[in-house]
């Protein structure tokens, strides 16, 4: 095993880890303002120290990384749940007008800047982090089904496919009984470097006030509010930022390390 | 026709599964697909090349409709009327309705969104609901910052990544290798505007070298360039990560090539062959990545001039949007979809006139 591989794991497990725990037990409770006490340093009873409202950061923390991971995790559902049918049909299909269809529709969506488009929704549809969900999963549709495509293709050049078929099973029980298992770690791989940039994303969207509303906790509003005290208070900016920072390295040493791991015929320092 | 795409698409997919999956992924894929998009051409004749430029040109004009259908039906949906926005609660509704045909918003749909694009096509973006001047002049005061950000980020990501990608290439393993990869994996991972805060915090607050935010306008060009340069660094890091590991992939690639081998029998040291042959054509791919990085700069300063208070394309848009100016929304959003498609288009073209497998036997 690589030790980019260990320490993304490592990482990413505490921030989930910190997601989970904080529905059972977190330090403070966020809603609680308490003014006398804001903008302290890292202490004792605050290890990261509190916020311009007196709110316990590490709450926060522990809070916004729910909010990260469910916005991350529900966009890649959506690239998931979309563009691998989708994929596996235009493999199945390959060479038909609707292949063509829908690879070229993925070029389409390709081509758009995804931040602006971004923007452009959340702003039409109101600033929510259902919305935020939606404009991040939109852009990772034509990621999944590019990928299945280009890797159910060759399987279905495979021998087991052609006496699959020979057994008289469907294009459709085809795709899901042989190509999908074949193509799962592939997918894994993926899902992590998406979930990766779905935490930036929602970050950049939230920090720009487009993502999860107040009283819900997320790390780039956190940032955004920090903003204006940065000179009076720095670790209320530092601390969400290096969350982020952490949890997106975390995840990417992670999906470099799984690629490694599941195909070892890459080698992991070409890219 | 459909032949021959299918025959890209397969050869593209091809490609796709070999670089799948790493954090470039989505850059990894665009450049593969602008690289075969050449090379399935293959060898060219004349008409080939005409060819395929009629065909990025068709499939340009196709992107360019799809994209102003789907931007005009996203504000068609607006919830919201724009004039009672306009007038207050208390309009009358004889003042709205008047109102309404003013902005031409009791005109059928078909009829407002080919009297858009029509405008479009003339330089003519309307008028501004909430400015009441020319969208025209609203998007040319704010694009004297936009682009000149987007050009300077651009140029600091290439000085950064380029050096940094050879040396990484060239000492393949070593300790330098090492602590490059190491800093692009970091490069990659920081929020854009996270690292903008630290630096402000850094260089504007403690060290007073520059100042936290806003624009002096170009009358001065050394203090407006010196202004922008917190912005362009925060917005250049992270595509200079990507453009760096990029760099150094295409160059391994490079090495690993017979004609290097060729060039070190033919007796040129390892630096020679280096920089003579495998720096040239490790350039290509890297060349398309930079054309399409600039949409992302482009689209990225959204976000960072909100940080550094910069008037630009994006606090534009971010007012228009509080204030429902929705014809101002469409017009920079339009503008900027066009100009990520026209510079996408471009880097196509550009790379089958580069591509020395592309070029023209007479």
């Amino acid at each position: 095993m690589k030790p980019g591989l260990i320490i993304g794991s490592f990482l990413s497990i505490i921030f989930i880890g910190l997601a989970f725990f904080s529905f059972i037990w977190i330090p403070y409770d966020i809603e609680a303002l308490e003014i006398s006490n804001k903008l302290k340093n890292p202490n004792l009873n605050h290890w990261l120290g509190t916020d311009h409202f007196g709110r316990d950061i590490l709450s926060m923390i522990m809070m916004g990384a729910r909010t990260s991971i469910a916005v991350a995790l529900l966009a890649v559902g959506i690239g998931v749940v979309i563009g691998v049918p989708l994929g596996l049909f235009s493999a199945a299909r390959r060479g038909s007008f609707i292949d063509e269809v829908i690879m070229r529709g993925n070029d389409l969506i390709f081509a758009f800047p995804s931040l602006v488009i971004a923007i452009l929704i959340t702003a039409v549809f109101g600033p929510s982090a259902v919305n935020a969900i939606v404009a991040i999963g939109i852009f990772n549709i034509p990621v999944f089904a590019r990928l299945t495509r280009a890797a159910a293709l060759p399987l279905w050049e495979r021998d087991f496919i052609l006496s699959a078929r020979v057994c008289g099973k469907s294009e459709v029980r085809i795709s899901i009984e042989h190509i999908l298992p074949n193509i799962t770690n592939l997918m894994i791989v993926q899902g992590t470097i998406q979930f990766s940039l779905g935490i930036l994303a929602e970050a950049s969207l939230s920090y720009i006030g487009l993502g999860a509303q107040p009283p819900t906790a997320s790390w780039g509003r956190m940032l955004a509010d920090a903003q204006t005290l940065v000179s009076i208070a720095p670790h209320v900016a530092l601390v969400p930022g290096l969350a982020i920072l952490l949890m997106v390295l975390g995840l990417n040493l992670m999906g470099d390390g799984l690629r490694d791991l599941f195909d070892p015929r890459i080698k992991g320092d070409r890219t | 026709m459909i032949f021959t795409y299918r025959n890209r698409h397969n050869i593209i997919d091809k490609a796709v599964l070999n670089i799948c999956s790493s954090q470039e992924t989505t850059i990894h894929i665009w450049c593969c697909f602008y690289r075969l998009n050449a090379c399935a051409i293959g060898p060219v004749r004349f008409f080939k090349v005409i060819r395929y430029t009629l065909g990025r040109l068709l499939s340009l004009i196709i992107s360019l409709v799809i994209a102003s259908l789907v931007i005009f039906s996203v504000i068609e949906i607006i919830p919201g009327d724009p004039a009672s926005f306009m007038l207050g609660i208390n309009a009358r509704e004889d003042t709205l309705a008047a109102l309404r045909s003013e902005m031409g918003l009791d005109q059928p749909l078909v009829v407002r969104y080919f009297d858009w694009v029509i405008g479009l096509l003339q330089g003519d973006f309307g008028n501004s609901w909430t400015y009441k001047t020319p969208v025209s002049e609203l998007i040319s005061d704010r694009i004297w910052v936009s682009l000149p950000l987007a050009i300077y980020a651009l140029i600091l990501s290439t000085l950064i990544a380029f050096p940094a990608g050879i040396l990484a290439a060239s000492r393949r393993g070593g300790a330098s290798d090492v602590t490059i990869m190491g800093a692009t994996q970091m490069g990659v991972a920081i929020p854009n505007f996270w690292f903008a805060m630290i630096m402000v915090l850094i260089f504007a607050i403690h060290l007073r070298w520059f100042s936290a935010g806003g624009f002096p306008g170009w009358s001065n060009p050394l203090q407006g360039i010196k202004s922008l340069t917190l912005p362009a660094i925060s917005l250049a890091l992270p595509q200079a990560a990507i453009l760096a590991r990029i760099m150094r992939s295409s160059l391994l690639d490079m090495l690993s090539e017979d004609f290097i081998r060729t060039a070190r029998a033919k007796g040129l040291t390892r630096g020679q062959a280096l920089w003579r042959h495998a720096v040239r054509n490790a350039l290509i791919p890297v060349l398309t990545i930079i054309g399409l990085q600039f949409s992302f700069l482009l689209a990225g300063g959204i976000i960072i001039e909100q940080i550094f208070f910069l008037p630009g394309l994006g606090r534009l848009i971010f007012q228009a949007i509080s204030a429902r100016d929705l014809i101002v929304v469409e017009s920079v959003v339009m503008l900027l979809v066009f100009t990520v498609i026209i510079v996408n288009f471009a880097v196509d073209i550009a790379y089958a006139a580069v591509d020395p497998r592309l070029r023209i036997k007479a």
